[in-house]
């Protein structure tokens, strides 16, 4: 069977459907983080210097792009596939001849693919209020894709494990937020006291912004090489475990 | 060959609730069937499993020869399903939910297309193409669902209450719509609790209670052996009391109304003279209940176990 056009099928409906939605999944971010590149970046930035050597507002920039682009791919994925849980539609997609992991990669990739969009508005909101240069680009756009990657397949999990709509929320605003927050948007790990530094170092965030920092202005905490192996480990493990719960039929089978 | 194997299959769900018991049954390619029982029998079960909503506990699934835990791809392919609720996403266009449910069995674009406007033809809905779904009627979205099972051009469709809750007048079509698929080639499994639809449809039937099946067989050979008819008889003239005849059992409703159960081997030319010569003179008899409903309300009463006969 021709698994490639029940992949393309997948990954157009979920293209189509935050398209649809824009207002919703498009519109938001976009006078979100222009209003954190007013405040934190222009009004109180102005005020606050230089970190690493960037000026403030250059400072935060890969932060707010990168943070932006991990919650809408966790989002994005979490939302449709939950819904298309609770609406049973997801029994159209386990009757049908597709293997799991071309559910799981259609998924994963509608999800990737709304993150980078997003994350290509935010960096366009961006280039009103500073001037952009990217330092790698291949750096910048690989730790981009992997952190996709990382958070869609994150969403997924939490929509199969989920058993109500406060279910889906609960990971993005408990933990998804606060660990972004903390993971070095708008400092560095470096003017954290002692003990927070070592904490810091636990969240996984931090080595993507950083790597993602380094991709865009040249400045980062943290080795680049271990970012790269964290995300990769990441992929690795959320990956085989989504692949388990559909194995298992675990949230989506009686 | 068999378009459907079910060997000893099982389900024991995390409950510890035994849904199925070790079911056997054969379906043959281009079969009419009907799977029957009561409520929490098992069908739904068993429906879910063959395809593969629900995960079995033991047994095997083949359909048109290939295993279903083996040849996962290939098994699947052969099915189509029309569920017992609406279960497609209502914010989606009628069109659109077919082209994906072809997608999703990998059928190239321009295929798609053409097979998407033949199913919605055939189903009445090329008009609604363009409708989101949620807009439609209850029977438009039960012909959506039928569509949707067929655009890949299955060989086994499994209609599980494709007709509950519809009215008569759509419930008729769809019977119509069944029947041309039937006839087309495509084998069919049906469930319902509309028996009169089994008992019209249907060639072969098979009846499961409390996870066994408890009768299997084909639908002239199960009719021929209901013993007693249960007839209501509308009278002419009204009578005071239930007339008394050797065999049958009679029941006054109304002055002019009877119920009599009359035993095949007494027959109805001996009870219509035996009644005229009672100066009763019938002028019109219904069933009282369907043939098969009332065989079926014996088989049930008579396994409440579900023992294997």
């Amino acid at each position: 069977m021709n698994y490639s056009i029940a992949f393309r099928t997948i990954v157009i409906k979920e293209i189509l459907r935050f398209v649809r939605i824009w207002p919703q999944t498009l519109l938001p971010p976009a006078i979100t983080t222009a209003l954190y590149f007013l405040i934190f970046g222009k009004l109180i930035g102005d005020r606050i210097g230089t970190i690493s050597g960037a000026n403030y507002m250059d400072y935060i920039v890969p932060g707010i792009i990168l943070m932006s682009v991990i919650s809408h791919s966790y989002a994005n994925v979490v939302s449709s596939f939950y819904s298309t849980k609770f609406q049973r539609n997801i029994e159209e997609l386990l009757v049908a001849p597709i293997p799991n992991w071309v559910i799981l990669g259609g998924y994963v990739s509608g999800g990737i693919i709304r993150g980078l969009l997003v994350g290509v508005v935010v960096t366009l909101i961006s280039m009103l209020f500073a001037d952009i240069h990217i330092n790698n680009i291949a750096i910048t756009l690989s730790i981009a894709v992997l952190t996709a990657t990382v958070f869609a397949l994150a969403g997924f999990i939490n929509a199969i494990l989920a058993e109500s709509f406060d279910d889906i929320s609960i990971i993005p605003n408990f933990v998804l937020t606060p660990l972004s927050y903390l993971g070095g948007v708008f400092y560095s790990v470096d003017m954290l006291p002692g003990i927070w530094q070592s904490i810091s170092m636990g969240n996984p965030i931090l080595y993507m912004i950083n790597a993602f920092r380094y991709g865009f202005i040249g400045v980062t905490d943290i080795d680049i090489q271990l970012s790269f192996i964290i995300t990769g480990g990441f992929i690795v493990t959320l990956t085989l475990f989504s692949l388990y719960l559909l194995h298992k039929g675990i949230g989506i089978k009686n | 060959m068999n378009a459907l194997t079910l060997r000893d299959l099982k389900k024991t769900y995390n409950n510890g609730f035994k849904a199925l018991k070790g079911i056997d049954l054969d379906v043959e390619a281009g079969d009419f069937f009907a799977l029957l029982g009561p409520n929490g029998a098992g069908k739904s079960t068993a429906i879910g499993i063959i395809s593969s909503l629900i995960n079995a506990t033991s047994g095997s699934v083949s359909i048109f020869g290939h295993d279903l835990s083996r040849e996962r791809e290939k098994a699947k392919s052969c099915i189509g399903l029309v569920p017992q609720e609406v279960n497609f996403n209502q914010f989606d266009t009628v069109k659109s939910i077919l082209l994906n449910q072809a997608g999703y069995y990998g059928t190239p674009r321009k295929l798609a297309l053409q097979r998407t406007e033949y199913c919605l033809k055939q189903m009445d809905l090329w008009d609604k193409r363009d409708t989101v779904s949620r807009r439609l009627s209850g029977g438009m979205k039960r012909r959506v669902m039928i569509a949707r099972a067929l655009v890949h051009a299955p060989k086994l469709l499994i209609l599980d209450e494709p007709t509950a809750g519809v009215d008569i007048e759509i419930r008729r079509s769809m019977w119509q719509m069944m029947q041309d698929i039937n006839r087309q080639g495509t084998t069919i499994i049906l469930t319902t609790h509309y028996l009169e639809e089994a008992e019209s449809l249907c060639r072969n039937i098979a009846i499961i209670n409390h996870g066994r099946i408890v009768e299997n067989s084909d639908m002239a050979s199960l009719l021929a052996r209901l013993h007693v008819e249960h007839f209501v008889l509308n009278l002419a003239r009204p009578i005071a009391a239930a007339p008394i005849i050797e065999g049958c059992q009679i029941e006054r409703v109304t002055d002019k109304t009877l119920n009599v159960a009359v035993p095949k081997e007494h027959g109805l030319n001996k009870l219509f003279s035996q009644l005229s010569a009672q100066n009763i003179e019938v002028i019109s008899l219904k069933n009282k209940t369907n043939r098969l409903e009332q065989l079926f309300m014996d088989l049930i009463d008579s396994n409440p176990t579900g023992d294997q006969r």
